[in-house]
């Protein structure tokens, strides 16, 4: 037996895998800059800062820009999260609420339970986890798309939030909690002060970095992390070869859930109280912080870096603006203008990644 | 071409009576009240090429489902090395060292050759809370694979989705090889490719064979599967019509199987009455040798 029968025409080419060296060698090192997904966020932050830098005198001193920190951080730390779920192919349009509800269930806990806050602090984060647990449960058994699943959770807390709060405080908000056990101790976790080269930056700043550094880390170093790009970038494929694809969604579901619990005891030690109404509408400011940051909205694409410095261009603008004596109407505009220039860029991008 | 002699070697190495690693005896599969397969018996030995072909809807994804694990047979046998198996999913067949490679469903497009070649069996180094990939040894493992397979890249780093249609079937197809898989099923591995690239897999799937695997092979395509195949087996709705080695059956044999003799003969009839087409090249219908 012989393959002498096969017919000429259709032997396979010799070495057809191999494409020309010179194809690739011309790759410059700006060329892969430039495939990065955060390069599109790293040029507008530059840009704007050095536009108010110019256009605002109070803009350029150390204390004004602390303040700007500060508002990115408390985003920030809301981006990051719901930027890995990006990444990870979903949505949590409930993130906005839920970082009320895990304030709010804190703060009527240790006051209804117990006199310490502590109580009501860990109760929160359990809140908070099956929150973002019931999300991605959901997500999966129904097999809706997350854009829906988290709409209706987001419209269940918002109205639970106010409904459970009226219930127990015959109120909109929350009795004050500054003198019970432990708010000093929780406050300096959450919202204190630290000195930096003498200028007084909220903790949330540095909780903020060094959340960026683990889910850079976490992203770009661990097993997780490739699980995360590979259920965003092709759900199926990634199942096929063995990829637990559900367990890495509920998971970031529940990162959010966490971001969500962090920044909700910010916001209940900063103010010792909560308005039960808060939070509606800050979901879409974390999913533009991620988009400037280059995060695909089709998922598989995006960095943690990335969705820093859409938080910081989100702090420059919103204290820019006030800082340069302008109507803070004007905010919405421009995060509008940053939007659209962010998607066009990263939709270049993606052309030239995914160009076959 | 390189393989014609390999093959040989590779044919005398495993004598037709070696004990298969996948035996289907009389395997059927209903979907509801719709046959989808019946009578199936099939040999996948190592270091063979197991051809199955068919028309559309004939039943060759239903048959690679069952061997796969997605679906399970509902008559006959399932055996692996002689034992009667029943697998769940795709994870219980990856165990038994049977790996499919699905056209559309090989890669994720927009992550490194290199993380997709390593996707689920990521290689950690370190302790717990930092363990870590092992980037250094996973890039340096693919490299070594892929030009083990011929497939040479200058950037393991570029995302895959840059690569051809053929290089990207060609790497899952080397990392099947490389995570130890005994027998590689191939769903229309060449389906929407050309016909360079269609040598480019057909190249992939002899080196596989070259290592000792035993290959499933479906296509639509009687000539690819005559330049790389050992044996064929021609489904006509959910049944073998034709189930012969090589040496038992010719390209012109196997091509009119395909279409189906009968119909093929009034095709060309019909095309004859069309002006512009040229019927005289179209094989003569063929008396079927066995089935
Ligand atoms: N999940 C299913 N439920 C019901 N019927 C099915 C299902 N999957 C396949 N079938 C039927 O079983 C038969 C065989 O289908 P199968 O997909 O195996 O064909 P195929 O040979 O792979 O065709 P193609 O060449 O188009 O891929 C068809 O009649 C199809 O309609
Ligand atoms: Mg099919």
């Amino acid at each position: 037996m012989t393959h002498t029968a096969t017919p000429a025409a259709a032997t396979p080419p010799a070495s057809p895998a191999v494409p020309p060296k010179s194809r690739t060698a011309e790759r410059s090192l700006a060329r892969r800059a430039l495939a990065r997904p955060e390069i599109g966020a790293l040029v507008a932050a530059v840009g704007v800062y050095l536009f108010f830098f110019a256009v605002a005198p109070t803009f350029r001193q150390a204390d004004s820009f602390a303040t700007v920190l500060y508002q990115a951080s408390t985003m920030g730390i809301m981006a990051l999260a719901v930027s890995l779920l990006m990444i990870g192919g979903e949505f949590d349009l409930s993130a906005g609420v839920a970082v009320t509800s895990s304030a709010l269930a804190a703060s009527m806990l240790s006051f209804q339970l117990t006199a310490n806050v502590w109580v009501g602090v860990l109760v929160a984060l359990l809140v908070s986890l099956t929150v973002g647990l019931i999300n991605g449960l959901l997500l999966i058994k129904t097999g809706l798309p997350s854009f829906l699943v988290s709409l209706a959770s987001f419209l269940m807390l918002q109205g639970a939030n106010l409904a459970i709060t009226k219930l127990l405080t015959g109120n909109v908000a929350t009795d004050t909690i500054s003198d019970m056990d432990g708010f000093d101790q929780a406050k300096s976790l959450f919202a204190s002060e630290v000195d930096v080269f003498g200028v007084d930056v909220k903790i949330t700043v540095l909780w903020w970095l060094i959340f960026a550094a683990i889910a850079t880390w976490v992203l770009l170093r661990t097993k997780f992390g490739n699980w995360i790009f590979a259920a965003g970038g092709s759900k199926e494929s990634a199942r096929a070869v063995g990829v637990p694809v559900n367990l890495t969604k509920i998971a970031l579901f529940m990162t959010v859930g966490f971001a969500a619990w962090f920044v909700g005891m910010h916001l209940l030690f900063e103010y010792n109280t909560v308005q039960a109404g808060e939070g509606v509408g800050n979901e879409f400011y974390y999913i533009i912080a991620a988009v400037i940051g280059g995060c695909l909205l089709t998922g598989g694409y995006g960095s943690a870096i990335g969705a820093v410095l859409g938080a910081f261009i989100f702090g420059m603008v919103n204290q820019g603006i006030v800082y340069a004596n302008w109507n803070p109407d004007w905010f919405k505009f421009f995060v509008g203008v940053m939007l659209l220039l962010a998607t066009l860029v990263n939709l270049w991008v993606r052309r030239q990644a995914a160009r076959r | 071409m390189a393989t014609n002699v390999t093959k040989d070697s590779a044919a005398q190495a495993s004598a037709p009576d070696e004990e298969p690693v996948i035996r289907l005896r009389d395997v059927g599969k209903l979907y509801g009240n719709i046959r989808a397969l019946e009578g199936i018996d099939l040999a996948v030995r190592p270091g063979r090429v197991t051809c199955v072909l068919g028309d559309n809807g004939a039943g060759k994804s239903t048959l690679i489902k069952i061997i796969s694990g997605l679906h399970q047979h509902d008559e006959g046998e399932y055996l692996v090395d002689g034992e009667p198996v029943r697998l769940n999913t795709p994870r219980d067949a990856l165990k038994l060292g049977i790996a499919t490679v699905y056209q559309d469903l090989a890669t994720v497009p927009l992550m490194p050759v290199w993380r997709n070649f390593f996707l689920g069996s990521e290689l950690t180094r370190g302790p717990w809370p930092v363990r870590r990939l092992d980037i250094q040894r996973m890039k340096q493992i693919t490299g070594e694979e892929l030009s083990a397979m011929g497939i040479h890249l200058d950037n393991l780093e570029q995302p895959i989705g840059t690569l051809s249609g053929g290089q990207r079937q060609s790497v899952a197809i080397a990392r099947a090889v490389h995570f130890g898989a005994r027998v590689l099923i191939l769903d229309e591995p060449t389906a929407a490719l050309g016909v360079k690239q269609s040598g480019v897999v057909l190249k992939y799937i002899a080196a596989a064979r070259e290592r000792g695997l035993g290959v499933i092979f479906i296509t639509h395509n009687p000539h690819h599967a005559y330049m790389v195949g050992d044996h064929f087996a021609v489904l006509r709705l959910g049944a073998l019509e034709l189930n012969a080695a090589r040496e038992d059956v010719s390209l012109e044999e196997l091509t009119n199987h395909m279409a189906g003799g009968a119909e093929l003969a009034a095709l060309k009839h019909e095309l004859a009455q069309v002006r512009g087409v040229d019927v005289d090249e179209l094989p003569e219908e063929v008396a079927a040798p066995s089935s």
